[in-house]
């Protein structure tokens, strides 16, 4: 008889399952409550009344009014509007946007294109943890300044930053100020107004949500243009027929994490540290990535010399454990990631890279095993390899 | 994304290791690439007292489609004369693979590479005569070589410039 393969989920940066009481709640609205929000009948005012209801509870969660929240399909499309959103809407003002090295694809490809279209792009630079130092964002703010875009918690290398302060920063000087909070959002309590944020994005899949729904929350009076047009929903900022179901469940989502959050973390923080000290006291060469404490309770990113990042996320699956190299999207290209090479890796130290992402179903147990494994999938790689460490 | 070929070869890699006092060693690819590859002959001769591989072994450090390649070119190249493993190119590389993704075909390129360096340094070594396809492509990855390292040289000058501890 086979034996039975070991299936641990350790990539939870990546996305994660739907939680079954998130399935729960969205169930009626496939089936009974199926209306469209915009109709007129019972069926469509069900459904309105669903999604009004969502709107306001998720407002809540960040302290926010409900009329600042508008549902989106993905994080990405979240961000995509706040930035040419932002910048359609505020040309006149100025045509200046500043984002930092480590934003998420989606950030970097959207900004590209703004500079594409004439608007000026500041990148701000980071230190070895990933930091970005508050007083740097002051000083590359200009009169013509509009936006300023930066990643709370890297999707990565998991360090957060002082969104708080940058936050101050902007507000004193008059820029729009958004983040990026698609992998903090669900895990660090969010305070819109207390932060100064302007513009929040906030993904549904990430906190065991169902895939297809995110957020942006947009601060009242904030000028922006809608990049999808057509019947008007959400405010007239986002057209297209309301995926309840999806909306719904990460309404749910969201607050079951936030009725766990300090739980979680508390657990999740003491996995995650056991887990470090233990691969760098038994491997030879290895190096945390990211901050050291100012991460994400859930990432771990390490680099380890004289490994090839995807070699070893297929050895690993090999013996049951699914882990990352640098983030999910950026794995099918050859060039190492951006953001490890913001930090000051080398490629070649890029290239050995490795993230370790925990979850709501990560257990002892299956770290336990974890550690078990990767010294022997380190130690045959670094065996075929030429450059062998004595 | 990879043939189960592939990762066959990837988790039971042949012929990998070094050898003692080999007569000749091919070293490709370069470490910020991410892929690099040596590979040691031995050679002897067979009945018709024609020179063939007659051992052969690699160390690679790289990607799954660079150990798989490194292990298929070394099955391949055994037993060999000269003359044909020579002819071994990418597509007879990938062929018992059955496919690589496009973004990993280079690696058939660089295991073909690190044969035919390692038999150029064979024949160099012991001051024979060297075919002219064989002289082109040395030539060809010195190049490549140096551009390479030019364009890191400058890439991480930059780096360092940018990201030095605020």
């Amino acid at each position: 008889m086979k034996k039975k393969v070991k299936r641990i989920y350790l990539d939870y940066a990546a996305t994660t399952p739907v939680d079954p009481r998130v399935m729960k709640a969205m169930q009626p609205y496939f089936t009974k409550d199926f209306g469209n929000t915009m109709s007129l009948h019972s069926f469509g005012q069900k459904a309105k009344e669903a999604l009004e209801e969502s709107r306001q509870e998720i407002a809540n969660l960040i302290n926010a009014d409900r009329k600042e929240i508008i549902f989106t399909a993905s994080a990405t499309e979240s961000n995509n509007l706040a930035l040419k959103g932002v910048a359609a809407a505020n040309k006149e003002k100025g045509k200046h946007i500043i984002i930092s090295t480590i934003e998420h694809t989606c950030i970097i490809e959207s900004a590209k294109w703004l500079e594409k279209e004439g608007f000026a792009i500041t990148r701000l630079p980071v230190d070895q943890d990933g930091m970005i130092n508050p007083e740097v964002v002051r000083q590359a703010i200009k009169p013509e300044t509009i936006l300023i875009s930066i990643i709370h918690a890297s999707n990565e290398i998991g360090t957060i930053q002082p969104i708080e302060e940058i936050g101050k920063i902007c507000r004193a000087k008059g820029v729009y100020f958004h983040t990026d909070a698609s992998q903090s959002f669900g895990k660090i309590p969010l305070d819109a107004k207390k932060m100064n944020i302007d513009l929040l994005t906030a993904s549904s899949h990430k906190i065991y949500g169902p895939k297809g729904a995110a957020l942006l929350y947009i601060r009242q009076g904030i000028k922006i243009e809608p990049l999808i047009h057509g019947g008007g929903q959400e405010f007239g900022l986002r057209s297209s027929t309301i995926n309840l179901p999806a909306i719904v469940g990460f309404t749910e989502a969201a607050k079951l994490c936030r009725e766990e959050m300090t739980k979680e973390t508390r657990r999740l923080t003491a996995l995650r540290d056991e887990l470090i000290k233990n691969v760098i006291q038994t491997i030879k060469g290895v190096h945390l990535n990211g901050h050291p404490q100012k991460r994400l309770a859930n990432n771990i990113n390490f680099w380890f010399e004289f490994i090839e990042g995807e070699s070893l996320v297929y050895s690993l699956n090999e013996l049951g454990v699914a882990v990352s190299t640098g983030s999910a999207c950026s794995s099918a290209k050859l060039e190492p990631s951006h953001v490890l090479l913001a930090i000051g890796l080398k490629p070649h130290q890029a290239h050995g890279s490795l993230r370790i992402s925990l979850g709501r179903w990560t257990t002892g147990k299956e770290i336990e095993y974890f550690l078990k494994v990767i010294p022997l999938a380190v130690e045959k790689l670094r065996g075929i390899s030429p450059f062998k460490k004595n | 994304m990879y043939t189960e070929e592939t990762l066959r070869h990837f988790k039971n890699p042949h012929n990998y290791g070094r050898l003692k006092n080999p007569d000749g060693i091919g070293k490709v690819g370069n470490l910020n690439c991410g892929d690099v590859m040596w590979l040691y002959i031995k050679i002897g001769q067979n009945k018709k007292g024609e020179e063939i591989i007659k051992d052969i072994k690699f160390e690679t450090f790289g990607c799954v489609a660079a150990l798989a390649t490194s292990s298929v070119v070394t099955d391949l190249a055994k037993g060999r004369t000269i003359g044909q493993a020579l002819k071994i190119g990418k597509s007879e590389i990938i062929k018992p693979l059955h496919n690589l993704p496009p973004l990993k075909i280079h690696c058939s390129v660089l295991a073909a590479d690190a044969l035919h360096e390692a038999i150029y340094d064979y024949l160099s070594k012991n001051r024979k005569m060297i075919p002219d396809e064989l002289k082109k492509n040395h030539q060809r990855l010195i190049k490549e070589k140096e551009i390479i390292e030019e364009r890191y040289k400058e890439w991480v000058g930059v780096e360092e410039r940018l990201h030095r501890r605020s």
